[in-house]
């Protein structure tokens, strides 16, 4: 197999890899919302709900500033 | 020391704001001059042979393309990020005197970067490519303006207090990412003085790549500028301003998440449609052509959402003007990128390419899209930045009136100049002569080339209106509390 052709294997097999990557997770986006894992949604508030003084939609915890 | 509430700092949003405006005047300004230019050459010489180098088409046209691109967007671009940023992440710039710092250094090497590029393409030094005509010492300031933009992004991103990034947000990070790899990879070049031990002047370069090598790599660049300047960035923008304005939030988070990623997928790959018909190997040419028309998935994913979002509240359409910019840019938005797939195709890219129709698309993208949006943007900041209110809101309606004229006019002229240019430079007789010479096509456009010019007049008297709805509203409009800026931008009659 000369080059070429290798690399146009890989060009269709990489992007059929991300292909399945993209609706993976789509199906994780719906499925996480209907299991009631993550709310997506309330993150639109984010835009709605910033004023300084606002409280945050998902504040940053104790734990992740410790992590840190 | 006082004991003040804290806010957020819009001092760089409201340098950029000004520099948006400026720009977007001088750009449009030199568009308009080079339409008439087209319909009646003459123009080329109006301020006399002596000065002709300067008024003439070529030396005019990167200037315009340069000034609408880097001046008029990035500096809306700039704005935004420094509003929005802010608000979204809920951390203020007064809080770091080092990011404050930043921003101010980022505005200060962003015009200095400007009257650098505006002297050297009006003196006609250019590397030629179009897009990317700066030279070397220019490519290298260019670099230090956006990595400053970089650290201020990903600074104000440290020290955030909303844990998850809006949407908006993944978009600037995705137009600072994109623009930077594309900016550099596109501009490698060789200086030319210190290559050849000192020939020539010492500011010329010349592209590392060639021929069809430096066309794709060109065409790599230039598509995907229109996708990282004039797409991205602006969908950023449509995602924080039209659910603020409107009161309502984006119709589907998730369908947001969704049609990033696919953007971010798909985008990058339609570059080779400009390049259908040439030397390019023909499986990078299909590759264009396929990615162009997957595109429209995700671009209408983002406009529906945006439409979607006023379900229920149309009547908010009719009653303000600002969001009458922002739904019919985001009408434009999914009408060119629509328009763009079509023209990708390789049998209607085969009447299409190197017409005026090409033309007509990207300004239906850039006046009505891009354009609209970015104006929609600052007519949303500025009573919050200013603390008044908008000036004027009949004014407003009169703009945005004149302008969807403005760009209604542009781009029937030039489907209709691009479609008769392409048939004409096809057509031949039984024998295979073609039918017409180059100067035929020409005398038949003409009178499309005068409409096109009356449409670009009508879209920069209406910059002229935006600009003075603005001045007014910074310095004499009626003051505002902070009640009155929740959601629909206080206006006056």
């Amino acid at each position: 197999m000369d080059i070429a052709t290798f690399q146009a294997y890989g060009y269709f097999f990489f992007t059929a890899f991300l292909v399945a990557v993209l609706y993976g997770y789509i199906y994780h986006l719906y499925s996480a919302q209907k299991k009631g894992t993550r709310d997506y949604e309330k993150y639109g508030n984010i835009a709605l709900h910033d004023d300084i003084t606002d409280q945050p939609i998902e504040e940053i915890s104790k734990t992740d500033e410790i992590k840190k | 020391m006082e004991n003040r509430p804290l806010e957020y700092d819009y001092t760089v949003a409201k340098w950029f704001m000004l520099s948006t405006i400026v720009l977007g005047i001088v750009g449009m300004l030199v568009g308009v001059i080079l339409a008439w230019e087209m319909a009646f050459p003459a123009v080329n010489t109006i301020a006399g042979e002596g000065l002709a180098e300067y008024t003439n088409f070529s030396r005019l046209r990167p200037l315009h393309t340069d000034a609408v691109i880097f001046g008029f967007t990035l500096s809306g671009i700039f704005s935004t990020w420094y509003y929005i940023g802010q608000r979204v992440l809920k951390v203020s710039m007064a809080e770091s005197k080092f990011l404050m710092f930043l921003g101010k250094l980022h505005f200060a090497l962003y015009l200095l970067v400007v009257v650098a590029v505006v002297g050297s393409l009006l003196l006609g030094i250019t590397t030629s490519k179009e897009y990317a005509e700066f030279e070397w010492p220019i490519d290298i300031a260019v670099v230090v303006v956006w990595v400053t933009w970089g650290m201020g992004i990903f600074g104000l991103i440290g020290i955030r207090r909303e844990k998850s990034l809006y949407i908006s947000i993944w978009y600037y990070i995705a137009t600072f990412l994109g623009i930077a790899m594309l900016y550099l990879f596109n501009n490698m070049e060789i200086p030319t003085y210190f290559a050849s031990g000192g020939i020539g002047a010492w500011y010329h370069s010349v592209s590392m790549y060639s021929g069809t090598n430096d066309a794709l790599v060109q065409w790599w660049y230039g598509h995907n500028a229109v996708a990282f300047g004039f797409t991205v960035p602006i969908v950023a923008m449509i995602y924080y301003f039209l659910p603020k304005e409107s009161g309502q939030a984006v119709y589907s988070y998730k369908l947001s998440l969704l049609a990033f990623w696919g953007l971010m997928f798909v985008y990058l790959w339609a570059g080779g449609h400009h390049l259908l018909f040439s030397t390019v190997p023909d499986w990078m040419q299909t590759m264009g052509s396929v990615f162009s028309v997957v595109l429209i998935l995700p671009s209408w994913g983002s406009a529906i959402n945006m439409l979607l979002t006023m379900k229920g509240e149309w009547q908010q359409v009719a009653a303000s003007p600002l969001i009458k910019f922002m739904v019919l840019a985001s009408t434009f938005y999914m009408f060119s990128t629509l328009e763009g797939p079509i023209q990708a195709i390789k049998s209607v890219n085969a009447l299409a390419h190197f017409t005026d129709w090409i033309v007509g698309h990207v300004h239906d993208g850039t006046l009505g899209w891009v354009g609209f949006m970015i104006m929609a943007a600052l007519f949303h900041m500025a009573p919050r930045i200013f603390k008044r209110e908008i000036y004027s809101k009949s004014l407003m309606g009169t703009q945005f009136w004149i302008q969807t004229l403005g760009v209604v006019l542009y781009f029937t002229s030039m489907w209709i100049a691009g479609i008769t240019q392409g048939m004409m430079w096809r057509a031949h007789d039984e024998f295979g002569n073609l039918a017409y010479s180059f100067i035929d096509t020409v005398a038949v456009l003409q009178p499309y080339f005068t409409i096109r010019a009356v449409g670009g007049t009508l879209y920069l008297v209406g910059m002229f209106l935006f600009a003075y709805n603005m001045y007014k509203t910074m310095t004499s409009s009626r003051r505002v509390e902070e009640s009155e800026l929740q959601n629909a931008s206080p206006m006056g009659a």
